[in-house]
C-alpha cells in the first residue's frame, strides 16, 4: 500500500449547488478512506414544534426511518444493516439531520434510502408506539442523571421554563403520550421539506455524480419551507438564582452554573468564543479546571461550554463534585468567573488561546463526519464556504480589550443561574 | 541508536527497533496536514495485585503533571500552542498516550512522549492532589446504574483473573496507596522496551524516525517486565447478581467467557456477536460511540421491536487473556427483567441449538468489513489501532483481520456459539431500581 496523498492541506473546497425545489447540495472530496459520509439536514428541529407539544420534532426523528411509501421498516433495516450501515437522525433546537457513513460503492443506495425516508414516510401507529415507548424510557432514564437534571434546571434558570431553549427537547412523558401520527405527519408536511434541506456529501467520491444523483432523488419533490420561528431574547437577569436537586442513591454532586450570552451572528461571537476558551476550555478546562481539578483536586472535570444558536446561546459551567465539596467548588467557580469578568484576560491567554484555535482548525477536518458538520453549520448561519480559509483572521482580528469587555458583559457571578443535582438536597 | 526496519516491513508502514527495545511504527498519511502520535505501554489493571487496584490508572494521571524538563503548569500548554489535542487512557492490558496536532508540532509531540517516559516527577503533593480527583472520577462512574453493574458483573464473572477488578480500582486502594507505589510502578513499566510508539500523519518517515531515535534514544532500557499471569478457572455453574439502589430504570446484563483476541474463536465470536447484536467494528477509542447496524440483528428484533428493551448491545473487546463476552439491556418502562431475561436467554438457547443462518453470516461479514473501514477514517483513528493491536497482540496482527473475518464460516459460528454461550458459563447482573425515598 502506497501513503496516502492528495487531500486538505490547503483547507477544504466544496462545491454548493442549489437544486430548483431550493435544496442546497454541498461536496466535499476526500481520500483517506474509501467512504462517505452523507447528513441530509433539516432548518427544523425543536423551536418550531407547539409549545404543548414538546417532543414532537424528537418523535418524528425517530420514527421518520420505520417506513416508507416504497420500503417497509424490515426492508430500511435490512438495507442498511446489510452493508453496515446505521442512521443516526439527530433533532437540536433547529436542526433535526439524517446521517451515515457507508462504503463508496453503496453510496447510490444509500443516498437513495436517506432522501426517501426523508421524503416518504408513512409513520406506521405500531412504530410510533415502539418508539414513544423507548423515547419514555430514555426520559426516565435523564431523570435518574444528575449531570442531564443539574443541565435541564439551570436551563430553566436562564431562560424561564416556556422558553423554547428551556424546553426538554425529547419531551416529557405526558407529552409524548399527546403526539400522535397526525400531528406527527403534519408536522413532517410542514417542516421536512427541500426548501429547508442541506445535504452534505463527504468522502471519495466526485462532485458532478453526486449532484446529478442527488438531484434525481430529490427531483419532484416540492415544498416551502415556513418562516423560521423568532427566538424570544431570555430575561435579563438582576439576581443570582440557585436550584438544588435531590437524587437519593447518587455517589457525586454535578454543578451546572450558566449566563445566557449572544446569538451566533453577532459580531462579537469571535471575542466571546475564545473568552470561553480561556475560561474552561484551554488544556484540561482553562482556568476552572486549573483551580479546581489540578490545584484543589475537587473535580474530575470542571470546564465551560459556550453555544451560540439561533438565538442567545448559554455559556455553561460544568463540574462534578464530591457532595461534601460543594460550596467550595461553587465557591471556586465565583471566584474565576468574577476573576475574568473583572479583569479580562492576560496578554499571555491571548497569545496562547489565539494559537490554539487557529491551530485546531485542520482538526474540524480530521474525519469525513466532521466535515459535514463544519459545513452544516456553515450553511445554517451562512458563513460562506470560504469560512475555514477566513477563520484565522478573524481570530487574529480579536484584540485583548474586546475579550475582557466580552467576560465583563456576562462573566457576573451575581446574576449566574445555579443548579446542584445531587444526593444531599441541603447542599451548596 | 536507530536500526530501522530490523523488522519484517509492513505494508505502508515503517518499522524500526531502537537500541533501547523501543519499537517505532510510522505511517505516512497525507490527506491532511495533521500528525497523531501515541505512545502505548505494556501495563494495564490486570497488572494490578489486591491492595494496589487502580495504580496503573493513577500513573497515568501523575504522568501528566510535570517532568523533570517541563514544568506540570507547561505540560498541557506544549500541544495547545499548536492546535493539538492530547488524552491517554488506560485499560485492562495497556495504557497509553496521544497528541494529535498540526504537523509542525512532531517535535514537540515527541518530546512530551519521552519526558513521560523516562522523567515524570510524582510530586508527593500533586500524588494527593490526584487521589481525591480520581476518586471523584469514580464517583461520577456510580452515578451510572450501568456501571454499577458492569463493575458487579465483571467482579462476578471472574474470581481469579485481574481483569476482575474496574481499571480505576477499588475505593480502599485508592485511598491507602502512597506515592512510592505509584513511582515503583511507574520506573517497572514505563521504558523503552514496555513501549510502542505510533505516528502516523503528514510526515516523512525518515526523518521522524531521525527525530524519535533523539527523543528517546538515550533512555536506557530497563529490566524485563514479567507481567501478571493469572488463568481463571473454568466456570462449573451460572451465577447472578443484583445491584439494588435508587434509580428509575432496571437494566440486565449477561456476560459469558471469552476467548482472547488471539484465539480461534474470537472471530468466530466477534461475527456471533454482529448476528446477536450487530457489528461494532474493534477500535474501542471510537467505534462504540454509536449504536451498530442492528435491526436485523436476533436480540434486537426479539427485545426491541418487540418491546421488551429499549436498548440493546453486545461487546466482544479484543483483549491479550480471555475476558468477557457482555449483552447488555435496558429494560423498557414497565417492562418486568424476568421477562426481559426469559426473552434473551430463548435467543442464546436457540442460537445454540440451531447455529446461524448463511444469510446471517454473511451479513455480518459484510458489517464487520465496512467497520473496519469506518474506523480507520482519520489519523489519530489508524495510529490508535496500529498501537492497540501491536501491543495485545503482536505485529502484523492487525492487517490480517480482514482475512480473519473472511475466512469465519456459519459453522465456526454454530460451534462457538455452542461451547461459549453455554449457561454455566454464563453471569447474569440485575440491575433493580429502587423508588426514591
Amino acid at each position: 500500500m502506497m501513503p496516502l496523498t492528495t487531500g486538505l492541506a490547503s483547507g477544504l473546497a466544496p462545491e454548493r449547488i442549489v437544486l430548483d425545489n431550493g435544496a442546497v447540495v454541498l461536496v466535499q472530496e476526500t481520500t483517506t478512506t474509501p467512504a462517505v459520509t452523507i447528513d441530509a439536514t433539516f432548518r427544523s428541529g425543536s423551536a418550531p414544534e407547539p409549545a404543548d407539544l414538546p417532543g414532537l420534532a424528537f418523535l418524528t426523528g425517530r420514527v421518520l426511518d420505520r417506513g416508507t411509501e416504497r420500503r417497509s421498516a424490515d426492508q430500511i433495516a435490512e438495507e442498511l444493516d446489510d452493508r453496515g450501515v446505521s442512521l443516526r437522525i439527530l433533532t437540536t433546537r433547529h436542526t433535526l439531520g439524517i446521517s451515515c457513513t457507508c462504503l463508496v460503492e453503496d453510496f447510490d443506495d444509500i443516498l437513495s434510502l436517506v432522501v426517501d425516508v426523508a421524503r416518504r414516510p408513512t409513520f406506521p401507529e405500531g412504530e410510533i408506539a415502539k418508539r414513544r415507548a423507548e423515547a419514555i424510557t430514555a426520559i426516565r432514564q435523564d431523570d435518574d442523571n444528575p449531570a442531564v437534571r443539574a443541565v435541564e434546571a439551570a436551563f430553566e434558570l436562564m431562560y424561564g421554563a416556556d422558553h423554547l431553549y428551556a424546553r426538554r427537547a425529547k419531551g416529557t412523558s405526558s407529552s409524548l403520550e399527546r403526539v400522535d401520527r397526525d400531528a406527527i405527519a403534519a408536522f413532517h408536511r410542514r417542516h421536512i421539506v427541500p426548501a429547508a434541506l442541506c445535504l452534505a456529501v463527504v468522502g471519495d467520491v466526485r462532485v458532478q455524480g453526486i449532484v446529478d444523483r442527488a438531484a434525481l432523488e430529490l427531483s419532484g419533490w416540492d415544498g416551502t419551507h415556513p418562516e423560521p420561528v423568532a427566538v424570544p431574547s431570555p430575561p435579563c437577569p438582576t439576581v443570582r438564582r440557585r436550584r438544588i436537586i435531590g437524587m437519593a442513591g447518587k455517589s457525586q454532586t454535578d454543578i451546572a452554573y450558566g449566563f445566557t450570552t449572544i446569538r451566533r451572528l453577532d459580531p462579537r461571537y469571535y471575542a466571546y468564543w475564545m473568552m470561553n476558551n480561556i475560561l474552561g476550555q484551554f488544556g484540561l478546562g482553562g482556568r476552572l479546571a486549573e483551580n479546581i481539578r489540578e490545584r484543589q483536586g475537587m473535580a474530575y472535570y470542571a470546564f465551560s461550554a459556550f453555544e451560540p444558536n439561533v438565538g442567545e446561546g448559554p455559556l455553561m459551567i460544568r463540574a462534578g463534585v464530591d457532595p461534601a465539596n460543594v460550596k467550595r467548588a461553587v465557591e471556586a467557580i465565583d471566584k474565576e468567573v468574577r476573576g475574568l469578568g473583572s479583569e479580562g484576560p492576560t496578554p499571555a491567554e491571548v497569545t496562547e488561546t489565539r494559537d490554539y484555535l487557529i491551530g485546531s482548525i485542520p482538526r474540524m477536518f480530521e474525519t469525513n463526519q466532521s466535515i459535514a458538520a463544519f459545513l452544516q453549520n456553515c450553511e445554517l448561519f451562512g458563513l460562506g464556504l470560504d469560512y475555514d480559509r477566513r477563520l484565522p483572521s478573524l481570530i487574529t482580528a480579536v484584540t485583548r480589550d474586546e475579550i475582557a469587555t466580552a467576560a465583563a458583559e456576562v462573566l457576573r457571578p451575581e446574576s449566574a443561574s445555579v443548579a446542584i443535582a445531587g444526593p444531599d438536597e441541603a447542599e451548596g | 541508536m536507530a536500526l530501522p526496519d530490523t523488522i519484517p516491513a509492513r505494508a505502508g508502514i515503517r518499522t524500526a527497533q531502537f537500541g533501547n527495545g523501543l519499537t517505532v511504527l510510522v505511517r505516512e498519511v497525507h490527506t491532511a496536514p495533521l500528525v497523531s502520535v501515541w505512545c502505548w505501554y505494556r501495563v494495564g489493571s490486570r497488572d494490578e495485585g489486591p491492595g494496589r487496584t487502580g495504580v496503573s490508572h493513577w500513573v497515568e494521571h501523575m504522568n501528566f503533571k510535570g517532568t523533570v524538563n517541563i514544568p506540570r503548569d507547561e505540560m498541557k500548554g506544549i500541544v495547545e500552542r499548536f492546535g493539538g489535542m492530547w488524552n491517554g487512557y488506560t485499560w485492562i492490558d495497556q495504557t497509553t498516550y496521544l497528541e494529535t496536532a498540526g504537523r509542525q508540532a512532531v517535535d514537540q509531540m515527541l518530546f512530551i512522549e519521552a519526558e513521560r517516559m523516562h522523567n515524570s516527577l510524582y510530586d508527593p503533593v500533586e500524588c494527593e492532589s490526584e487521589r481525591t480527583v480520581i476518586i471523584s472520577e469514580l464517583q461520577g462512574g456510580e452515578n451510572d446504574p450501568e456501571q454499577l453493574l458492569d463493575i458487579e458483573v465483571t467482579a462476578t464473572a471472574l474470581r481469579v483473573h485481574s481483569y476482575r477488578h474496574p481499571t480505576i480500582g477499588w475505593i480502599d486502594d485508592l485511598r491507602s496507596m502512597t506515592r512510592d507505589d505509584l513511582y515503583g510502578h511507574y520506573r517497572r513499566h514505563y521504558i523503552p522496551n514496555n513501549a510502542t510508539l505510533i505516528v502516523v500523519g503528514d510526515v516523512d518517515a525518515d526523518e521522524v524516525l531521525g527525530k524519535a531515535e533523539k527523543h528517546f534514544g538515550a533512555i536506557p532500557a530497563g529490566h524485563d517486565v514479567q507481567r501478571l499471569r493469572l488463568s481463571e478457572p473454568p466456570q462449573l455453574g451460572e451465577r447472578r447478581v443484583n445491584v439494588e439502589r435508587e434509580g428509575t430504570t432496571a437494566y440486565l446484563k449477561l456476560a459469558y467467557h471469552a476467548p482472547a483476541v488471539a484465539d480461534p474463536d474470537y472471530f468466530p465470536m466477534l461475527l456471533l456477536d454482529a448476528v446477536l447484536t450487530g457489528a461494532k467494528g474493534l477500535n474501542i477509542w471510537s467505534s462504540f460511540r454509536g449504536a451498530p447496524p442492528q435491526r436485523k440483528a436476533r436480540l434486537y428484533t426479539a427485545l426491541v421491536e418487540r418491546g421488551l428493551a429499549s436498548v440493546v448491545g453486545g461487546a466482544l473487546l479484543p483483549t491479550a487473556q480471555p475476558f468477557l463476552y457482555t449483552i447488555s439491556m435496558t429494560a423498557m418502562n414497565g417492562v418486568d427483567l424476568d421477562a426481559l431475561e426469559t426473552a434473551a436467554i430463548d435467543v442464546i438457547d436457540k442460537v445454540r441449538a440451531e447455529g446461524v443462518t448463511e444469510q446471517e453470516v454473511s451479513r455480518a461479514r459484510r458489517q464487520l468489513l465496512a467497520r473496519l473501514v469506518f474506523e480507520n477514517d482519520s489519523v489519530t483513528n489508524i495510529a490508535h489501532q496500529l498501537g492497540y493491536f501491536e501491543t495485545i497482540a503482536g505485529s502484523g496482527f492487525l492487517d490480517s483481520v480482514p482475512e480473519r473475518v473472511a475466512a469465519v464460516t456459519a459453522e465456526h459460528i454454530s460451534d462457538a456459539a455452542r461451547r461459549r454461550l453455554a449457561p454455566s458459563s454464563r453471569t447474569v447482573g440485575r440491575f433493580i431500581p429502587r423508588a426514591a425515598r
